[in-house]
């Protein structure tokens, strides 16, 4: 059995008289879901291997309120975001790294009208600037050679136009970069977004996962990398739906990179 | 005779361009039923992206070839309209090629409108072949039967047959001229230079100077009076975009498109509710008038906002948007054009009351549910691809927004699964029901 991982708290912090270098949202999906705290612990360890000095909220995070929002609960969602900039504003948060897009752009955009003014990073250009300081190593591993497609996140890529930073890094793992033929500005959604996620889908001939998953197969992939507990989510069931689950991996650019340390 | 029909020239100008106006003015009324927003900041900017994707339309060429074809006709109506300007000054003054002075600017001019009226006859081909032969995803869609596919086929032949006649129109001018025809000839000798319509001379080839003028004349005429027809169909169709575009980049959102815009009404009730100063029980001020508390999100056009009221008479129903759309590639009811159209189809409803009754009076009708069903609002992800594509700056998604929040701000009517979803989150800060004070269990699992 390996040693629970250190996770610093905020609230610890504080006691100590402390601040960190940089919060780490750690997001519903990444808190609860058991898919997703795979992906939170495997960046934790890269935090670590970092060096970075990093806290979480812990229980005192609550939802950034995005799907509320985006399901048309205006009223809910201010009301996370106000109760999440008291806590954030009265620990002096000044950067933010998340691995949700979901989180990060609610955060990043929809907050500091609100009073929330925070420099936000997703998780795969926070790694990439770590990467480019010297502090964290990317190297192939076992994952050199292997057939890899990024999915883009709704959230983070046409929202934000962050297309480049999870590419890098794959790039960086020396992995066969391959692109579907919807990517980027033209990506197709996962399905899981603007409360999507929660709620049985509308009437249809075919789910949005199963037609995302049949573009990834076009490309024969051995791995699709996505940067979203939801996109994992959905593509790793959309996997499951066309049976491919001993052929296709589905696993978020930070589990590679920490796989590909073996830590 | 020549008196006559420079009356009548300038009689039937100035009715187009009245009722045109009558129209115009008539849109700037409908969407000014919408909410107000402010879209005055960073005109810099704002002007760049007109600039960029409306005048150089730099969302157009995505799809290459369609985008090709479609500024080889933008271009080509542009350019052919300087011709416009002098066609009207010889309609009111009863000349002949006013602006030969020019000399070989001039020919050079009008070789460029020839060839280019040869290009966009052809482009304008193709598009037709592409609506109406091939199956192309987008052109096939439910909301286009009926009126949409018949309007955007008009238009096409429209195009074609201006093309037509313009270049009719200047075969018989540089015959007539060869004849040595009064009135036509100059001169200076041969005015304008023909490329492409002197293919055409084989055809007038035997006929007296007397048929030739009723040919060029009829040509002229159908000419003028068709643009001018064009001109006021404009506000009857799909087409208006020719002129819409421009205004509706110009106000379009310049913050990332992943941000939605904050409720400001609820922005208000939060920090009242949030501040412990505030008395709950607190009676509105002596002599205040009773406030009617603001509508949250939008049931029908007037909910909307102005911008979002423009983007509806500028869509010009292409189905970029909808071919991008995962749930509408999913066979869902949502097809964010469709959302243009209705909303369009609406407030031009909500116009015709205005116009017959003077003001609006409640018609039992609203764009929720007789326009927009729920089925199609609960199919949206919300992944913008449908605001990507949009060549002209549209924003469907916004709408779908709105909607949504009148759904559930109003009527509270989201789906079971989607309302546990958000008690979730009130009550324990996670979309699913686990407890907050678990939130940092992970850490400790290995």
């Amino acid at each position: 059995m390996a040693e629970p991982i250190k996770v610093p708290t905020m609230a610890e912090y504080m006691a100590q008289g402390k601040k960190p270098e940089v919060l780490f949202w750690v997001g519903c999906s990444g808190s609860f879901d058991d898919r997703a705290k795979k992906i939170t612990k495997a960046f934790v360890k890269l935090l670590h291997e970092a060096k970075v000095d990093f806290a979480v909220l812990g229980t005192e995070e609550s939802c950034t309120g995005d799907p509320a929002k985006r399901a048309g609960n205006e009223f809910l969602f201010q009301m996370q975001a106000a109760t999440n900039i008291e806590v954030l504003n009265g620990y002096e948060i000044k950067k933010v790294v998340t691995a949700c897009p979901h989180c990060f752009n609610t955060l990043k955009n929809e907050y500091p009208a609100l009073g929330g003014n925070y420099e936000v990073m997703h998780h795969t250009t926070f790694l990439k600037s770590l990467l480019e300081e010297g502090r964290l190593k990317v190297e192939g591993g076992k994952f050199k050679g292997k057939r890899i497609t990024f999915h883009d996140p709704c959230y983070l890529g046409r929202a934000n136009n962050v297309y480049e930073a999870p590419r890098d890094l794959l790039r960086k793992l020396e992995v066969e970069l391959v692109e579907m033929r919807k990517c980027k500005s033209n990506g197709l959604c996962c399905g899981a977004g603007g409360g999507q996620m929660f709620k049985e889908p509308e009437p249809g001939n075919k789910d949005v996962n199963i037609e995302r998953t049949e573009q990834a197969m076009e490309v024969k992939p051995e791995i699709i990398a996505a940067g979203c507990p939801f996109c994992n989510t959905m593509m790793t069931d959309g996997v499951k739906g066309k049976n491919q689950e001993d052929k296709i991996e589905v696993m978020d650019v930070a589990e590679m990179i920490a796989n590909a340390h073996d830590l | 005779m020549q008196i006559i029909a420079q009356v009548a020239f300038l009689i039937v100008l100035v009715a187009g361009i009245a009722f045109f106006t009558r129209n115009i003015r008539r849109v700037i009324r409908n969407v000014k039923l919408g909410r107000k927003i402010d879209r005055s900041d960073n005109p810099g900017e704002r002007f760049a992206k007109m600039a960029r994707v409306a005048m150089g339309q730099s969302k157009m060429v995505k799809k290459p070839f369609a985008g090709f074809l479609h500024i080889i006709v933008y271009l080509g109506f542009i350019i052919i309209n300087i011709e416009v300007l002098e066609i009207m000054i010889d309609g009111v003054f009863g000349t002949h090629r006013i602006l030969s002075f020019l000399g070989a600017g001039y020919n050079f001019l009008i070789a460029s409108f020839e060839i280019l009226a040869l290009l966009v006859l052809l482009g304008v081909i193709i598009f037709w072949l592409r609506r109406n032969v091939t199956n192309i995803y987008r052109f096939i869609g439910n909301e286009l039967k009926g009126w949409p596919k018949n309007d955007a086929n008009y238009i096409l032949y429209f195009e074609m047959v201006l093309m037509i006649l313009f270049l009719t129109m200047n075969g018989a001018d540089y015959q007539l001229q060869l004849n040595g025809a009064v009135h036509y000839a100059q001169n200076a000798g041969i005015v304008g230079s023909f490329p492409i319509s002197q293919f055409l001379l084989p055809l007038f080839e035997g006929l007296s100077n007397a048929t030739l003028i009723i040919i060029e004349r009829t040509a002229w005429w159908l000419h003028i009076v068709g643009i001018l027809f064009f001109l006021n169909y404009l506000y009857y169709s799909k087409h208006l975009h020719i002129l819409l575009a421009f205004p509706n980049v110009y106000l379009s959102k310049l913050t990332v498109p992943g941000q939605f815009d904050n409720l400001e009404a609820v922005t208000n009730e939060v920090k009242l509710m949030m501040d412990p100063d505030a008395d709950p029980y607190a009676l509105p001020a002596e002599g205040a008038d009773e406030e009617v508390p603001e509508k949250f999100g939008a049931s029908d056009v007037m909910d909307l906002n102005q911008v979002q009221l423009l983007n509806a008479y500028t869509c010009t129903e292409c189905g970029r948007c909808t071919a991008e759309c995962p749930a509408n590639q999913t066979g869902k009811k949502l097809s964010p054009r469709k959302i243009m159209m209705d909303t369009r189809d609406r407030l031009e409803e909500v116009g015709e009351i205005i116009n017959e009754k003077g003001s609006f009076e409640d018609d039992g009708k609203q764009l929720l549910d007789n326009y927009i069903l729920r089925e199609e609002l609960w199919a949206c992800t919300t992944c913008n691809a449908c605001v990507e594509a949009c060549p002209i700056g549209i924003d469907p998604l916004s709408i779908i927004l709105d909607m949504r929040r009148y759904l559930v701000m109003e009527e509270s009517a989201a789906s079971t699964d989607l309302a546990n979803a958000m008690t979730n989150i009130e009550n324990n800060g996670a979309p699913w029901p686990y407890n907050q004070m678990d939130r940092l269990n992970w850490a400790k699992e290995n």
